[in-house]
């Protein structure tokens, strides 16, 4: 923007609007998809393997075809000319060659790999009846021994799941000078080792997959409504590498969306099937996934196991880390899969200091389980954990304080560059360290720590100090290491004949309230009232481009491509006034809502410009097209680098293990804010989720019959309103250097830096009866496992 | 759900016989029935739904005796002044099961017919010797409980009433699930009329069961020191993703030992 069109952004940018979408959503007249019905339409049940790993030696399913109110029924042999679904990132090995990558196909081709892989796509005039004819399906499996456990996966011996990956092995991957990392070691005074299991967790939005697929046969077009992050990178990858469909001929919408968390970013088998029958039986397929489907069958999320070592001097300065991660990749890969424990991992794994040599080799492993993928920190959270958690034991081991060694070793000058690929542009990392330690009240915590000894309770005091890479991403550095995809993003800025605004953003809002902070940014500049800005999202038929909304992207990109619009919208104003102000272009200046000639009181209101542009009677037509309605394309030029220190307080009952948060301060640097109050939300939200991987939220299935054992909210833990304490968050401010926002992205934070806080406060709560390490989630009976343990029972 | 037949009587006696003559399931306040139908794990042919009898409804205090509706929605015992006067821990257990909507649909008389290991009612009646009373008899709270989801009910019995001695003093500790908030171990302590100590345990085995060490050690000093030193065995305990039978074992003695602070 130029810097004399600043001031105006003051007015409503950086207030708490109200988000404009609420009115919808608390009155119950969203529009999700499984609220939009087509005449004629018809409804899909998925028949899923109930097992882990077998070959289909025949599917019969002339029986069901009878069953009452089918209209159709497709396997894997219908699917003729359908391509396997894609992974959109390039991993390249340790060997120089392109990972394994073996198909994924829509529906199971001879064999299923994982409980809950489609089999048969059933279509029946109501869901009921698509569920009993399913039931008529007769498949004879041959079951194969399995594998769940990465570990288990890779060794010797072990089940093999795809002809295309032997071993079971996507990849081995590595990032770092090893011979630096291996000379640190070797004069390090001390050594701190670590064995963690980050553990996989299952997304649960709200609102589970749905899809409904109509195919117009007049038109010779596709419409497909369905619960997604990102509807245009959704058509591209269906049209393009799977149904072989014309782009121009599809369109996705992606309605309102009830949460995603990642989960909803990735082509998944389910519509991409109805797409392809809603051609073959000429009717809409409407699709909704029970909750116990969503646990099969959305990608989960997380699944590491990693062996890290810190060598520190005698003062407790970093010199280096060594890190190796066994990733689960599940069954087949997914969208994004193979990026996450390398790309988005191991490039976090200097956190906030300034380690000058780091290693990490990532093992990626192929599992009969859900595939896995990004889920809300995707990749950060993980590596943010190892840091964090080592971090914490070297200090105990030392006898340092928490602050302290980290403190030592903090990144002071900016730009700095990471042994491993990040240049982080600007952040002040003491200063929210030192806020969030106010905040906590660190100083009086040692007495509170002795109360709740006279009480027989464990208190602890854990730190997290991460560092996250958003704004997802340079298309050019993304590109040199494997995406397949560009990661700009587009914005349109339609400015009508009145002087109110539409805006067309190719970021997709699932809960984080975009259509009130976009809305904002435009009012701010153009100084139009909030109320005369809408914003529109989630429609590839009305929207240029877009790369959708995940990795805390939306502001830093969406939000730039918008601002981007608002430049070139300002510059034509500019020029319209100067013809009807009868002034040099370079004369007019832009401010509180007015084109004015500089040093003048003359001036044009910014409707009246609108109006000039839409009927040019007094117009420049020669020189100027009429209308006033601009599009913009961005392209990040580095990631952006939200950074903050999260305390957490726990108090430990050691006769049940139950782990009481009773404080968790938060102190997060976002750049500069549009509206605190969904900034507030979404750092809640995250940490909500933090909360329920670190002491609750576990997927397991069991490791000899393959079967998801937590396949509901039963036996999944997911954290609850009154399990979460109130929280204690603040924000201080370093703007990102390269984005004319000034933003960072604030959507992942939470979920970054909370598990580690609160497992290193219920590894200080334990230490004094002699625990050092568990794994996550700290449950109950984990805690008075691990307390026994220490105690010398088995 | 599979399809099902519906049907709705208005007196006990109709109930009776379109269960019998159908072979069809009693449907109480459906917080368990119809989910299990959801996932179509269980296929009623036909539902009778009692929620029209008038004889299964109703708190009232008779004498020494507290009697509860079968049809008593959990929300509407937690809310009962007649409960809180007579047997406040009833009370305090009916607001701790499920959830507010749980509690507004699911039934006393439907928990105990269906007996599930981690449902909290069975504990309360066990440890009060309380009487279900059925269509066709009354049954004390010793010969109900037959095992995992086993009552002493005839297919064709139907729960009319709960009917507790109002006991002298009594508190439950449960100690949840962390997912679904069922008793990982609920402990329901009693001390009856007579003095004596009756401890029911729910949620650590296939089905509640009294906790006699416990019994014996609050007999000879009703403290909580007492509860909490019983070393009760793991055997025959369940086990599963959030508890060993060992971590049971032990929370059966911190769970009573919680009652009997409450009580105090």
């Amino acid at each position: 923007m130029g810097a004399n069109d600043t001031a105006t952004m003051t007015s409503v940018v950086g207030q708490s609007v109200l988000r404009k979408e609420d009115a919808r959503f608390l009155t119950g007249t969203g529009q999700y998809t499984d609220d939009v019905s087509m005449p004629r339409q018809t409804y899909a049940y998925f028949l899923r393997s109930p097992h882990a790993h077998a070959n289909i030696d025949s599917i019969d399913v002339a029986k069901a075809k009878q069953s009452p109110g089918v209209v159709d029924i497709f396997t894997g042999a219908d699917l003729q000319g359908v391509n396997g679904l894609p992974c959109g990132w390039l991993i390249t090995g340790t060997d120089g060659k392109p990972m394994n990558e073996p198909p994924h196909p829509v529906l199971a081709q001879g064999k299923v790999r994982y409980v809950g892989d489609a089999v048969a796509l059933v279509i029946a005039e109501s869901p009921a009846q698509a569920k009993d004819a399913a039931e008529q399906i007769v498949v004879d499996y041959d079951v194969l021994p399995s594998a769940v456990d990465s570990l288990d996966a890779l060794a010797d011996g072990a089940p093999q799941i795809h002809e295309q990956a032997p071993g079971n092995r996507c990849y081995t991957w590595a990032l770092g000078d090893k011979a630096a990392v291996d000379a640190a070691f070797a004069n390090a005074a001390h050594v701190t080792k670590i064995d963690i299991v980050n553990n996989r967790l299952i997304p649960n939005a709200i609102e589970p997959r749905a899809a409904l697929a109509h195919y117009d046969r007049a038109n010779d077009e596709y419409t497909l409504y369905v619960a997604n992050q990102n509807p245009h990178v959704e058509r591209l990858l269906m049209t393009a590498f799977v149904l072989g469909l014309p782009e121009h001929k599809v369109r996705v919408i992606a309605p309102d969306v009830g949460g995603g968390f990642g989960s909803k970013i990735y082509l998944y088998p389910e519509e991409t099937a109805m797409v392809f029958a809603s051609k073959k039986i000429h009717r809409p397929i409407k699709w909704a996934a029970e909750r116990s489907e969503s646990f099969l069958s959305d990608a989960h999320g997380r699944d590491h196991v990693t062996h890290a070592e810190l060598a520190l001097d005698k003062d407790g300065k970093f010199l280096a880390m060594r890190v190796h991660t066994t990733a689960n990749m599940g069954a087949y890969l997914s969208t994004f899969a193979s990026c996450i424990p390398t790309i988005l991992y191991a490039t976090l794994l200097a956190g906030q200091y300034t380690t000058p040599a780091i290693y990490c080799e990532v093992a990626a492993a192929f599992t009969n389980t859900a595939p896995v993928d990004a889920y809300r920190g995707a990749g950060r959270p993980e590596a943010t954990y190892v840091v964090e958690r080592i971090v914490s034991q070297a200090a105990m081991e030392m006898g340092i304080a928490q602050d302290e060694i980290r403190r030592r070793n903090f990144v002071r000058e900016f730009p700095y560059q990471t042994p491993v690929a990040l240049n982080y542009d600007i952040g002040d990392y003491e200063q929210t360290l030192d806020a969030a330690m106010e905040m906590a009240d660190v100083a009086g915590f040692p007495a509170r720590k002795a109360e709740a000894q006279k009480r027989g309770k464990l208190r602890g005091l854990g730190y997290a100090a991460y560092i996250e890479a958003c704004g997802l991403a340079p298309s050019n550095i993304a590109g040199a290491l494997g995406a397949r995809a560009g990661l700009f993003e587009a914005g349109q800025v339609r400015v009508h004949p009145t002087g109110s605004v539409t805006v067309f953003t190719g970021s997709h809002s699932h809960g984080q309230g975009h259509e009130t902070t976009f809305a904002q940014i435009v009012a701010g500049r153009l100084g139009v009232p909030v109320e005369n800005v809408s914003v529109v999202h989630g429609d590839t038929g009305r929207i240029p481009f877009g790369m959708g909304t995940y990795g805390s992207r939306s502001l830093a990109v969406g939000g730039t491509a918008i601002v981007k619009a608002l430049d070139k919208i300002v510059a034509k104003g500019k020029k319209i006034a100067a013809h009807l102000l009868e002034a040099a272009e370079s004369d007019i200046e832009f401010r509180d809502g007015k084109f004015t000639v500089a040093g003048t009181d003359r001036s044009k209101a910014f409707a009246e410009i609108a109006l000039s542009a839409y009927v040019p009677h007094n117009y420049p037509l020669g020189t100027l097209e009429p209308g006033l309605d601009e599009t913009a394309f961005y392209d990040p030029t580095n990631f952006t680098y939200p950074a903050g220190t999260h305390i957490c307080e726990v108090e430990i009952d050691p006769d049940t293990g139950v782990v009481d948060v009773v404080a968790f301060s938060a102190c997060d640097d976002f750049g500069n804010i549009i509206n605190p109050m969904i900034v507030e939300g979404q750092v809640h939200g995250g940490v909500a989720q933090g909360l329920g991987q670190a002491l609750r939220e576990q997927c397991v299935y069991d490791r000899d019959s393959g079967q998801l054992l937590t396949g509901s909210l039963m036996d999944y833990a997911l954290p609850r309103a009154d399990d979460v304490p109130s929280f204690n968050v603040a924000t201080k401010v370093t703007p990102c250097t390269h984005n004319p926002l000034g933003a960072k992205g604030c959507g992942e934070a939470g979920a970054i830096g909370a598990p580690a806080a609160m497992m290193n406060a219920v590894m200080d709560a334990l230490a004094p009866v002699g625990v050092t390490h568990f794994d996550m989630p700290a449950s109950p009976y984990r805690v008075w496992n691990a307390i026994r343990a220490a105690h010398g029972h088995a | 759900m599979y399809a099902v037949e519906y049907q709705q009587p208005t007196n006990l006696a109709d109930a009776a016989s379109i269960l019998a003559s159908t072979g069809g399931r009693a449907l109480a306040g459906g917080q368990s029935l119809v989910a299990a139908m959801k996932l179509r794990l269980s296929q009623p042919g036909t539902l009778v739904d009692l929620s029209l009898i008038p004889d299964l409804k109703g708190i009232r205090r008779n004498g020494d005796r507290l009697v509860i509706g079968a049809m008593a929605k959990h929300a509407e015992v937690a809310s009962s002044d007649v409960v809180k006067a007579a047997l406040p821990a009833l009370a305090g257990l009916a607001e701790g099961i499920g959830d507010r909507q749980v509690r507004n649909m699911g039934t006393i008389g439907g928990s105990l017919a269906n007996n599930d290991p981690a449902a909290d009612w069975p504990a309360a009646v066990l440890a009060c010797n309380a009487t279900i009373r059925t269509n066709q008899r009354a049954i004390g709270a010793g010969e109900f409980f037959k095992g995992m989801f086993e009552t002493a009910l005839a297919p064709d019995e139907i729960v009319t009433a709960v009917d507790f001695p109002v006991v002298q003093r009594a508190a439950y500790a449960k100690f949840p699930n962390p997912a679904s908030r069922f008793a990982l171990v609920g402990v329901f302590v009693a001390q009856m009329g007579d003095g004596s100590v009756r401890v029911a345990v729910t949620g650590a085995a296939p089905s509640v069961f009294r906790a006699t060490a416990i019994e014996d050690a609050l007999a000879k000093s009703f403290t909580p020191v007492a509860a909490k030193g019983v070393k009760v065995g793991a055997d025959g305990l369940n086990s599963d993703l959030h508890g060993s039978a060992e971590y049971r074992a032990h929370l059966i003695s911190v769970m009573a030992s919680r009652a009997v602070v409450a009580i105090a």
